[in-house]
């Protein structure tokens, strides 16, 4: 019986090797007279795991290749700007913690800078210390947040544990520093919400103290990973000119070459008090914005390290009670400061009327306020220049003529969130 | 005045209307016909070099006889210089031509202006909605009559709560209801 059922089957295996080696006749016969691939549509997201959100993109293939590329946004449209019409200053910063949630505090920062310059406000020395540590702390997390995902986008899953344990203990500052990790609502019209404690210094010296060697060990994993150099070389290129033309920023523009950093061109907080480089690339490619956001995190905790050492000791908000509340202790006791809390509560502080524009360096890019004020304590307009939303208008430029499989490397390259582009 | 605003009145008299300085900021007035003319050699002339745009946007005046203001806000990486271009045009003709072909990075923003204040900008390689559906045809949210609790679509949902009254009404005179109208 054994030796039956046995013939049985190697002559099926020969009966399907007869079949196979006709196959591969057909296909080589095929291939010499050169594959007619067909040209058609593809349609990708709104809900993929490498799109950072909602993101949906039409692409036109032929073959593999990637013809054309048509992104539909606004799956996550809130309409801020609309609500924002409508808040009073202090009530936009919780707003603009859900842009980029990825770095909240950056883009409290880039709020508050903007009110301050209509308000023409003078922030204590101390307080914009404490905003230059967090906002430099708020991109490494960022940093690291990306360099996990753009790894585990590429397959590369044990980059993500590594680049976690970091975000991790910083986060934890944030939460000392603030209560809560991700929406900090932190910065204030003036200076900051509460004083950074000495705990927080403390943890932060002995972060900064490790994290050279830190990142030394995530390059480890990647630096001669020849998967991570196939998949990120000559990828997603463009050129400085284009970068300029399309209006690109940060990271993703100094990968081409462009020196443009608003910390340098505009300085603003501390940046002009400390000494940092613009790290620069040369070829526009992913791999060279990968590398300038590990030479970023470097540079991050260079000017930690010295604004800890620099920082001044006084107040950490502005004595202009036009704007800064009054001592919680006093409202409680004092019909004056009471009234005043109310007011600044309920009609919020006026702002002188005009319009500004005013750019900030956060992590992913240059995210810019334009504010137009009536006189009133809400804005008339508010405008978010989001700098996702302006990479994605590049985004056909740079997909065209990679594979398919690109797509989701080309997605992490910008450092795209959803979130800050749609609004 | 500042000296690119002086050269800009010399160089485009017949577009130029006015220019204004505040709080460091340059903003120039000019007129929509032949702006685009001015474009082109703010980014083309070494002289002006805005090689970079930072923006378009638009505010809405609805009391103004020139009720839109459309914004450029453009950026010059070797002079460090920012510049706002201003350009009102009237409701019924809401017309600017775009930049597309000048800055390509312009593409999205201006479609987001005409998504949300719809403002048409002649020579625009696509211009559709970017941020709301396709089919949207409730208006323009951006606008200073449309209520910020939105209007149409949701009262068809059955399941959506009514606010007493309803949303705001259409022009923009709210009837005092719903949780987020002004006061």
């Amino acid at each position: 019986m054994e030796t039956e059922n046995l013939t049985g089957v190697t002559e099926d295996i020969k009966r399907q090797e007869v079949v196979l080696s006709n196959l591969r006749q057909a296909v080589l016969q095929n291939l010499d007279s050169s594959i007619q691939t067909d040209q058609f549509l593809l349609n990708m997201g709104p809900q993929h795991p490498s799109t950072h959100g909602v993101l949906r993109v039409l692409l036109d293939l032929d073959g593999e290749r990637i013809k054309r590329s048509v992104p539909d946004l606004g799956y996550l449209h809130r309409g801020t700007e609309k609500i924002a019409e409508y808040r009073t200053y202090n009530q936009i910063i919780p707003l603009t913690d859900r842009l980029d949630y990825v770095s909240a505090m950056a883009n409290n920062y880039a709020f508050v800078r903007a009110v301050e310059k209509l308000l023409q406000l003078k922030v204590p020395e101390r307080a914009e210390f404490i905003r230059t540590i967090v906002a430099e702390v708020q991109r490494i997390v960022n940093h690291l947040f990306w360099l996990g995902t753009q790894a585990l986008d590429i397959g590369a899953m044990s980059v993500f544990f590594y680049t976690f344990r970091e975000r991790e203990e910083l986060l934890d500052l944030f939460e000392v520093l603030c209560g809560a990790r991700l929406t900090t609502n932190y910065y204030r019209v003036g200076g900051v919400e509460s004083d950074m404690p000495q705990e927080v210094v403390d943890r932060l010296y002995r972060f900064v103290e490790s994290f050279e060697s830190n990142i030394r060990e995530y390059n480890t994993l990647l630096e001669k990973n020849r998967i991570w150099l196939a998949r990120t070389k000559n990828i997603a290129v463009i050129t400085g000119d284009d970068a300029v033309n399309f209006g690109l920023s940060g990271p993703t523009l100094r990968g081409s070459g462009v020196p443009y950093d608003l910390r340098k061109f505009e300085p603003y907080g501390a940046y002009d008090q400390v000494e940092f480089d613009v790290p620069l690339g040369t070829n526009g490619d992913i791999f060279d914005r990968y590398w300038i956001r590990i030479e970023e995190m470097r540079e991050s905790a260079k000017i930690i390290r010295q604004c800890l050492d620099k920082m001044p000791s006084g107040p950490f908000m502005t004595e202009d009670h036009k704007v800064s509340f009054p001592e919680k202790g006093r409202v409680m006791h004092n019909m004056e400061a009471l009234i005043h809390h109310f007011l600044l509560v309920v009609q919020g502080f006026k702002v002188p009327p005009g319009d500004t524009y005013c750019g900030t360096e956060t992590p992913k890019g240059e995210l810019g306020f334009y504010i137009v004020s009536d006189g009133s304590g809400k804005p008339y307009r508010m405008k978010i220049r989001a700098p996702s939303f302006v990479h994605m208008g590049a985004f056909d430029h740079m997909a065209k003529g990679y594979m398919i499989a690109d797509i989701v490397t080309i997605f992490g390259t910008y450092d795209i969130v959803m979130g800050e582009c749609d609004r | 005045m500042h000296p690119t605003a002086e050269s800009l009145e010399k160089r485009f008299s017949d577009v130029f209307l006015a220019s204004r300085e505040s709080l460091g900021d340059l903003s120039v007035y000019v007129r929509p016909e032949g702006a685009l003319e001015l474009f082109h050699a703010l980014h083309d002339m070494p002289e002006y070099g805005y090689d970079y745009i930072v923006d378009v946007t638009s505010v809405d005046y609805p009391m103004d006889p020139e009720r839109f203001e459309v914004v450029y806000i453009l950026y010059s990486i070797p002079r460090r210089h920012r510049i706002m271009v201003k350009i009102r045009i009237p409701e019924e003709n809401p017309v600017v031509d775009s930049v597309v072909g000048i800055w390509r990075g312009a593409e999205f923003m201006e479609r987001e202006v005409f998504d949300m204040m719809g403002i048409q900008f002649r020579g625009h390689p696509d211009l559709r909605r970017i941020l709301m559906p396709d089919d949207y045809e409730e208006g323009y949210p951006l606008r200073k009559d449309f209520p910020l609790v939105g209007k149409g679509w949701r009262d068809s949902f059955s399941f959506v709560p009514k606010f007493q009254g309803g949303p705001g009404s259409i022009e923009g005179k709210t009837n005092g209801s719903g949780p987020f109208l002004p006061s």
